[in-house]
């Protein structure tokens, strides 16, 4: 069949619709086609913060794919790991597009779900109906957090050796179970060879995976109830006759084609790193880790990548380590009860009042403040500011059920704002 | 909706911004496949090996390894030399025309100095490694046995020149691999002259 | 539009935040770094900086993920100059950068054994690695008769002594905070010519410096000469798209 006449098709006619009639019969395909994508109604008024969804998911599949192929040529034994990065990088062709589409790939996809998460708090996508979906996201964010931490060893550098070292002996501050846990962790009484493999294992094996299954739930979770907006309003409240939201549109052709934009905006910026700076000055590959891992020398200046720096700035301003250690902890897992610290009955920024707008502003400066601590050798000054911010970032979680209660709203519109573009 | 939906525009649209993205996925999809290529470290260990003939004492054979394969060095006779036309009519493949090997081997000899078998010691039925049986009469091969090699695996048989016998479950001679002299004492197993 | 003054203020922070790493680095309390102002696209530097590299280094030092034949080519050397000038006998063009000196003897003569330099310029940076060659200084407390001001207590000798001469090294006093005297580096001076002058040395160093850079990332040129023709594709490719989007997006009121 010629591209002219599949285009010309119609339904019920021709030999591409008895091929799908042959697998509706056998599978669902033109059901979940509609239901997922041509007759699934998001809110027309999506912005720029909306782009960063469908972006976390492009760079899920970028990096099982550069990671399936570094996979390929990639050693994980302690004696081997280090040279075989390079035999990438040299001998194999193509290698090192492969792998700084990978490394980038790590940094860029902490860079967008940062985004997403912080549209969330702009918008109260957490608030009920969709606890459960930010619950699946926040899981996605924690599985997220650990493949970077596992595969960041691989490479067998000197940072890599040196930031597993220490957060691994992070688990020793917990009281009793402390040293049997790392050494449970280590596999071996130091990290080595032993650890190397299993977080290999983890890396590339497990927690992809859980990575998948997480990704699927939290879309299933999200077409249950159907997309926030930039007002907060529940356009299923409004329908019209033919059952579809006034302010929905469908999601194919409509949101297909506009996140196709925002790919190809994101594809230039991933672009113009790998070809341009894919070390990024150290933050993407960090200078220490071209040092192969060295258990008798620490670089002069360890620090975790730049996507784990705010909660490894919150660890540093506590004196004590234990106590450190569990406020880093309670710092990443305050997000999970986000929908229920929130008792405001207005979902989006844009309707809420002073308070709120002052708390989340203050919130995402410190996590930007703390960012850069967390960079930093930790001088008196330095650890001051830490305390500061920290405090900050904490008191926009724990005092949000007071200041949402009491905030001073402005009334929510029935219809989304939209203006055509 | 009040205007016209220019349904010609959103074809062309749709139609080129596809293609430029199928376009776009070709490019991506080449570093990765090409990724299997071998690697210059591959290319490296598969390169020649050159071997050192000087000691070998004739009907003597030595076995070096390149790109994983045994390769058999043969220092061969007069004696052996002159079976050659003698075992014709047991062959399959006398005048080598259909063996995996350079241009030059397409004769009884198969050799570029005829003195100097050069073979890939695998057996072209499933790749055990042939022994060297060069003896004429060797009983431990058959009683008849012009001299040559023997599959120990099912029993194939090739001869001097590792020219494949009829009746054995191998279908062609041995190999031969390229080579070149380089002197007159180091042949340069993996490079026919002319091409590195 | 309150969303665009959130997303503006968001993106401010990010951009401000992005000055902070160079102020960080700027006020990172290392000794001083003299810029290499090395070019690896300069082929004839290039060269050069490898015929340095042989003839000075590798009798030490190894570069052992670098192949010879890939790295004749990309500096512009046919295979027969690159055998001719810079392998080792015995040495396969299809070899990589190795010598003949083995670890426990490096560590037992030097103390440490001459690290593999292939990813010294990335890891240390080329400008570090371009001072460090500038810094040694005569200091006859030392075994090798030499100290160096980059690295305090090298243990490697001071290899180009012939080509730069020796300079010493002049402390100036200098009183702390605390009313300590301390002793603070001022200047080097050149107290016996070498062969080369000081520009001429510094050309030397640069020029080994730049291959030193090369062998870090031998794909470095190449990498970013695929790169204008990538962005430019997905440049007219999302341009494209935006077309598209904003036809459909015409039936959106």
């Amino acid at each position: 069949m010629s591209t002219a006449d599949k285009v010309a098709a119609k339904p019920g006619s021709g030999r591409l619709a008895s091929f799908t009639a042959w697998i509706d019969d056998r599978f669902p395909l033109t059901a979940l086609w509609k239901s997922q994508v041509s007759e699934y109604y998001a809110p027309k008024n999506m912005n720029f913060w909306y782009y960063f969804g469908s972006l976390a998911l492009v760079v899920l599949v970028i990096q099982i794919l550069s990671g399936l192929f570094l996979t390929m040529n990639y050693k994980p034994s302690s004696a081997d790991a280090f040279g075989s990065v390079e035999y990438i990088m040299r001998d194999v062709e193509w290698g090192w597009l492969i792998r700084y589409i990978h490394s980038t790939g790590a940094s860029a996809f902490f860079i967008v779900v940062y985004l997403h998460m912080f549209r969330a708090l702009l918008y109260g996508s957490y608030q009920k109906p969709r606890e459960l979906l930010w619950i699946f996201g926040m899981l996605i964010y924690f599985a997220l957090m650990a493949e970077g931490f596992f595969g960041y060893l691989l490479p067998w550098g000197n940072m890599s050796y040196w930031g597993a070292q220490v957060i691994v002996s992070l688990f020793g501050a917990i009281p009793m179970v402390g040293d049997s846990l790392t050494e449970w962790i280590r596999g071996d009484f130091f990290i080595s060879d032993v650890t190397l493999n299993r977080f290999f294992a983890l890396h590339v094996v497990a927690i992809p995976f859980a990575l998948v299954f997480l990704v699927i739930a939290h879309l299933m979770a999200l077409h249950e109830v159907g997309s926030n907006n930039p007002d907060g309003v529940e356009i299923k409240k409004v329908k019209g006759p033919d059952g579809i939201p006034l302010d929905g549109i469908a999601f194919h052709p409509y949101y297909t084609v506009k996140d196709t934009v925002g790919l190809g905006v994101f594809l230039i910026l991933f672009a113009l790193v790998i070809f341009f700076a894919p070390t990024l000055g150290g933050y993407f590959l960090e200078n220490a880790n071209f040092d192969p891992a060295n258990a008798l020398q620490t670089p002069p200046h360890i620090a975790p990548v730049w996507y784990f720096t705010p909660f490894y700035a919150i660890l540093r301003a506590v004196p004590s380590k234990p106590l450190g250690a569990a406020l880093m902890g309670v710092a990443v897992v305050l997000f999970v009860f986000l929908p229920w610290l929130d008792r405001g009955k207005v979902k989006s920024i844009r309707y809420r009042g002073p308070l709120f707008k002052f708390f989340l502003y203050s919130f995402a400066i410190s996590f930007l403040a703390l960012g850069y601590l967390g960079m930093q050798p930790p001088t008196p000054a330095f650890t001051m500011a830490s305390r500061v911010f920290a405090a900050v970032y904490f008191a926009y979680f724990l005092l949000m059920p007071w200041y949402t209660r009491i905030d001073k709203t402005k009334p929510v519109p029935t219809r989304v704002t939209y203006h055509a573009h | 909706m009040t205007e016209e939906v220019d349904t010609g525009r959103r074809h062309f649209l749709t139609v080129a911004t596809v293609a430029t993205g199928a376009v776009g996925a070709a490019f991506v999809a080449v570093p990765f496949l090409a990724s299997w290529k071998p690697s210059a470290r591959a290319k490296a260990m598969g390169a020649p090996v050159e071997v050192d003939i000087s000691k070998l004492e004739p009907g003597a054979m030595l076995k070096i390894e390149w790109r994983g394969k045994a390769v058999y060095v043969v220092y061969r006779t007069p004696q052996m030399l002159a079976q050659l036309e003698g075992v014709t009519a047991r062959l399959r493949d006398p005048e080598s025309a259909e063996s995996d090997q350079p241009a030059f081997a397409k004769n009884a000899a198969r050799a570029i100095k005829p003195e100097y078998l050069v073979l890939v010691g695998v057996c072209t039925h499933l790749g055990c490694a042939p022994l060297d049986k060069f003896t004429p009469g060797d009983v431990t091969v058959s009683a008849d046995w012009p001299g040559g090699f023997f599959c120990p695996c099912h029993g194939s048989k090739f001869d001097i020149s590792g020219r494949v016998f009829k009746d054995v479950p191998a279908p062609l001679n041995l190999p031969v691999p390229p080579y070149q002299f380089v002197t007159d004492t180091r042949i340069l197993i993996g490079a026919e002259k002319g091409n590195a | 539009m309150r969303i665009d003054r959130n997303k503006r203020q968001l993106l401010a922070f990010v951009a401000a935040l992005a000055l902070f790493p160079a102020v960080s680095l700027a006020a990172g309390g290392e000794t001083h770094v003299e810029k290499a102002n090395n070019d690896i696209h300069n082929q004839a530097s290039l060269q050069r900086g490898a015929k340095n590299f042989v003839n000075y280094c590798m009798g030490c030092h190894t570069a052992k993920y670098v192949r010879y034949n890939r790295m004749a080519a990309d500096i512009g050397l046919t295979e027969k100059q690159m055998t001719d000038n810079l392998l080792f006998a015995g040495d396969s063009p299809h070899s990589t950068m190795t010598n003949g000196l083995r670890a426990d003897d490096g560590k037992q003569w030097f103390g440490v054994a001459p690290p593999d330099l292939s990813l010294i310029a990335r890891s240390k940076g080329p400008d570090y690695v371009y001072t460090f060659m500038k810094s040694f200084y005569a200091d006859p407390t030392r075994g090798t008769g030499v100290n160096n001001l980059a690295l305090p207590g090298a243990a490697m000798p001071h290899v180009l002594w012939e080509l730069q001469g020796t300079q010493e090294a002049v402390w100036e006093g200098h009183t702390d905070a605390q009313g300590n005297v301390q002793k603070q580096f001022k200047e080097f001076r050149l107290a016996s010519p070498g062969k080369l002058n000081p520009e001429e040395y510094d050309a030397f160093v640069r020029d080994t410096v730049n291959f030193l850079e090369y062998i870090g990332e031998p794909v470095q040129a190449r990498r970013q000469a695929l790169g204008y023709w990538v962005v430019a594709f997905l440049v007219f490719f999302t341009l494209l798209a935006y077309a598209l989007k904003k036809e459909y997006w015409k039936d959106v009121k």
